[in-house]
């Protein structure tokens, strides 16, 4: 019998037991009618050829294994980075509930978010009776500072009209007519997760710059500078790092959405559904800002061309990660500000590139694939240019036609990018093909990369959101100087145990 | 033998009286025929848990239910291996779905099986406009060309596949047509019904329209030919439970749908007795194979050792004294590991309070197991549960105990922080709000990353696994020592 209670064997065990390995041979033989071992050996082997990758680049309307997710959970994830605010989103339940496991798993965090259930009938009749009677309960039970609104796709091809309807919830008293209603439509089927960040963002300073009627001082600068992280599984460490930027530099911010808080709360007893988040008094302020900034392109873009026809100035990165990238943004923020960059961050750097130039033997020239968000690609790809790898394949599913040729411009910039090739709405099964024909030395990704490190034996780190397999890798910084060490050491240590994986003569003590 | 006990109506009923009183008055007088305390029945040794189910969700209220495609795609259909399994819509239900729900299985990823890969049409805005289908013909070849080791595409159909009116089962017989093989169109869209549970009747259906009798692989029957039902092999659970039933000399011709092949689910209705697990999930296609092919079917239960033992000899009873002596013959055998198991773990558990939130059979299945540990059940209540499962809940709760259907996050989470049980059994969505709460907290969906817990090889991990989550030192680290009264 191969359990016991003294040493209790799980899943990770207890199937290589002889019992379990005879159970599953037995069943594959007599019932499970498979394609015979030869047959498998062989098509696993075919699908690592060129032949095989030209017929996977062929494919047209197949999508496999994508790295990106839908509209509203960027919209959700936007939400809760306003103080007190309820994301919530009209159309099928169902969604909402994929959207908060999705971020729990992540952040291993609580995601409060609601969903105004609509079923077949609202199918029919359209989902006003759910958002006035949704934003009412909210409203009563979860006692909100703002309501934020998304959509989901069933809502947006139905058709339904968030403005008319919030104000006609407005007018049946679901809510005070002065209570912050935000809102976005966000169709799954346009864009992914960055664009429905975008989307939720702009509806909110909207709300607040134009619906509401407040005091509004336009032109009245109020010397501050907005930034707008972006999507980011790294949020929660990378906005602390950069308050500690602008509070070094003595520049004074507002972070437009920041979920540094409500993602990582204490365990001390006491479960805070909200916590942290932008003030609403800042958001309203924010129209006086002196610039705003978006770290992420294309988590920002319409939020800033918003902005812009407001009258200020704005300006966009790629993830502020890695050296350059991160003096870029430096010197962007001191230009806007009239603050200079500080001894203290120019020391921070300066310790960044001597760790760089301890190490530069063991990263140069080393073929890296990375996967993921259009910024971050860009930002990782940039990053180990500036470390001497080159950066091989650069996938983004979400990525289009502009960003490649930036990605191009930016492999232009090295000698270590030629032979790099971006490949926008490309899927992670095209990157098996790229990554049998063409292998790298590493991969860099997301935890759904682990399948592919499986199939080609290519070590994957994990960079990017999502992370599921691994824990609290995002409570670490990645953007900055000192996220760019963090970035640096996990590379090198992939690189080391490789190499001592990889023979036992050269199995050295020192490296 | 189950422990004796009975929990406090009176303060149950003030709780829910106390989380009625936050609501809008309409939401109110809706949510208060979803909350009850199990009363005394007049059935002997049965309680009553009389609430409202299988309704609509009240807007607005974070509900932690699911819709139909989960039910479908991520329940039933998913974990059958050598499929390939489309989401079809827009990117995200895939996305989201990707392989979450641990169904095990053996095979060679994306060679002859498909479990843990997210195949989507991506829908983009011209698909809506223009509709779908064109493209599923197209994507279909494609994923043949990828996948020729698959036996067999599904259609899962997402919210918008309905509302624009595409033709996927004319899409499906086309293919077909073309390729011999079997294609399943799936009208699992997520705004039908009200939770995930329609999705598995449609899942269950469309097995009975486009799988049975479209052409079943050569067998021999034999007179101990049995299905494996409605099991989907959540950290391997499927296992122990297939090793004890052909322990006791039974053989399992197919497994439902954890580690199945198209070939078992094609094969099944030549067996000559159908064993559920989860009721809820499957119980229309065993109705069906009853009705149409005379084939019965019997519920077991292989949580904890009181509920094996039991569900064994009610197997059994349904064949020769052969089979009836294996029974009594494996349930000796496995009799020194129970007794170790509890010997170790029971003083460690004993008294132990427990509120359990989960989904098709485990709000009622799983609680003689943490009574097998001394543990006593104060709370219950399923996302997604209808009358009958809350008829069969009264054979396993005790008096007092609160009952909650499509409890709300509100009201979860209200209801914990007033009792303050030792351990909260529910989903991701729940776990970190309570743990931070300070209670104790397992996932008993996907248990934790952990398992089996069926059988007894998986008794062993689910009382170690309880143990770990009460008894964890980090507990007593909540408050800082500068603020300890």
């Amino acid at each position: 019998m191969p359990q016991s209670a003294e040493k209790t064997k799980d899943h990770v065990s207890l199937f290589q037991e002889p019992e379990y390995v005879g159970m599953f041979a037995a069943k594959k033989a007599a019932f499970e009618c498979r394609p015979s071992d030869e047959a498998v050996a062989a098509q696993a082997e075919y699908t690592k050829t060129w032949e095989y990758r030209e017929k996977n680049f062929a494919r047209t309307k197949a999508v496999i294994n994508p790295a990106k997710a839908c509209q509203p959970l960027g919209a959700v994830f936007a939400a809760a980075g306003f103080e007190g605010t309820m994301p919530y989103v009209h159309g099928s339940q169902g969604c909402v509930a994929y959207f908060r496991s999705h971020l729990a798993r992540h952040f291993k965090e609580a995601v409060p978010c609601v969903s105004d259930s609509m079923t077949e009938d609202a199918a029919v009749f359209g989902g006003l009776n759910n958002l006035v009677e949704g934003l009412q309960n909210t409203y009563t039970l979860y006692k909100p500072k703002m309501i934020a609104v998304s959509t989901t796709c069933m809502a947006e091809v139905i058709g339904d009209d968030l403005s008319a309807f919030i104000a006609t919830s407005k007018e049946k008293e679901s809510v005070p007519a002065d209570f912050p209603v935000s809102f976005a439509h966000t169709p799954s089927f346009v864009g992914s997760h960055t664009t429905g960040y975008d989307n939720m963002v702009k509806g909110v300073l909207s709300y607040f710059w134009d619906r509401e009627k407040g005091e509004l001082k336009p032109g009245a600068s109020n010397g501050k500078i907005n930034i707008i992280p972006g999507f980011d599984g790294y949020a929660v460490a990378n906005n602390r790092e950069l308050k500690r930027y602008m509070d070094e530099m003595g520049v004074d911010y507002t972070l437009l959405g920041d979920v540094s808080d409500v993602y990582d709360t204490p365990s001390d007893g006491t479960y805070r559904m909200y916590d942290g988040g932008t003030p609403l008094e800042a958001v309203r302020d924010a129209i006086n800002a002196r610039a705003t900034i978006g770290l992420q392109q294309y988590c920002s873009d319409k939020t800033l061309e918003y902005v812009a026809a407001k009258g200020q100035p704005t300006a966009s990165f790629h993830y502020p990660m890695g050296v350059g990238a991160t003096d870029a943004l430096l010197m962007k923020i001191s230009e806007l500000s009239g603050k200079p960059i500080p001894d203290s961050i120019e020391k921070e750097r300066g310790r960044l590139i001597d760790a760089m130039a301890d190490s530069q033997a063991w990263l140069h020239g080393k073929k890296v694939a990375v996967f993921g968000d259009p910024d971050f690609v860009y930002a990782m790809a940039a990053f180990l240019l500036e470390m001497g790898c080159e950066p091989t394949h650069c996938l983004a599913t979400n990525g289009g036609k502009d960003w490649a040729e930036q990605m191009e411009a930016l492999f232009a910039t090295s000698p270590f990018g030629a032979g790099c090739k971006a490949w926008p709405a490309k899927d992670l099964w095209h990157l098996r093909s790229l990554l049998f024909t063409e292998p790298t030395d590493l991969l860099i990704g997301s935890s759904y990369g682990k399948y592919l490190e499986k199939d080609t034996g290519i070590p994957l780190i994990r960079l990017t959101f999502p992370i599921f397999d691994r824990h609290h890798h995002h409570r670490f910084p990645t953007m900055g100087y000192q996220g760019a060490l963090r970035v640096l050491v996990e590379i090198l240590d992939r690189v080391f145990e490789s190499t001592d994986a990889a023979s036992d003569i050269s199995f050295d003590l020192t490296r | 033998m189950s422990l004796d006990y009975t929990n406090d109506t009176a303060s149950a009923e003030a709780l829910i009286r106390d989380v009625l009183d936050q609501y809008p008055e309409k939401a109110a007088k809706k949510r208060a025929r979803h909350l009850s305390v199990a009363k005394p029945a007049e059935e002997e040794g049965a309680t009553s848990c009389g609430v409202k189910s299988n309704i609509k969700s009240i807007p607005g209220v974070m509900t932690i239910r699911g819709c139909a495609y989960a039910g479908s795609k991520g329940v039933v259909w998913g974990p059958v291996k050598d499929m390939v399994h489309i989401s079809h819509g827009p990117v995200g239900c895939g996305q989201y779905s990707w392989s979450q729900r641990r169904n095990y299985f053996n095979g060679t990823v994306g060679i002859d099986s498909f479990v843990t890969m997210q195949v989507t049409s991506d829908f983009q805005e011209r698909d809506i406009v223009f509709g779908g289908d064109k493209n599923l013909d197209v994507m279909i070849d494609e994923l043949d060309e990828m996948f020729p080791l698959n036996k067999g595409i599904s259609i899962q159909s997402e919210c918008p596949i309905g509302l624009i009116g595409d033709d996927i089962e004319a899409v499906a017989k086309k293919k077909h047509k073309e390729t011999g093989k079997t294609i399943v169109p799936v009208r699992c869209e997520g705004f039908r019904g009200v939770s995930q549970s329609l999705g598995h009747h449609i899942a269950n259906d469309a097995i009975r329209d486009w799988v049975f009798e479209k052409g079943t692989p050569e067998f021999e029957t034999g007179p101990y030919d049995v299905n494996l039902i409605a099991d989907y092999n959540i950290g391997g659970d499927a296992w122990p439970s297939r090793k004890l039933l052909e322990e006791m000399g039974l053989r399992v011709i197919g497994m439902w749908s954890g580690d199945a092949t198209l070939a078992e689910m094609a094969r099944a209705p030549k067996a000559r007795l159908n064993l559920i697990h989860c009721y809820r999930s499957m119980n229309y296609i065993c109705r069906h194979m009853e009705e149409k092919y005379g084939i019965g079917w019997v519920e077991y239960n292989f949580f904890g050792p009181t509920q094996i033992a039991a569900s064994l000899r009610k197997i059994a009873a349904q064949f020769d004294e052969t089979i009836q002596a294996n029974a009594e013959k494996v349930i000796a055998r496995y009799q020194p590991l129970v007794d170790a198991v509890t010997a170790r773990y029971k003083p460690r558990l004993t008294d132990k309070t427990v509120m359990l939130y989960v989904g098709g059979l485990r709000p009622r299945h799983v609680t003689n197991a943490y009574e097998d540990l001394g543990m006593k059940i104060v709370g219950t209540g399923y996302e997604f549960g209808h009358n009958d499962d809350y008829q069969r809940t009264g054979h396993y709760v005790k008096e007092g105990t609160l009952i909650y259907d499509d409890v709300t996050g509100y009201e979860l989470e209200a209801f914990i922080e007033k009792i303050r049980p030792d351990l909260v059994g529910s989903g991701i969505k729940e776990k970190y709000a309570t743990q931070k709460m300070g209670v104790p907290f397992r996932q008993m969906h996907s248990w934790d990353y952990s398992g089996p817990y069926h059988g007894y090889d998986g008794f062993a991990i689910f009382a170690r696994d309880m143990d770990m989550a009460i008894n964890s030192p980090v507990w007593s680290k909540f408050k800082a020592p500068w603020k300890a009264a």
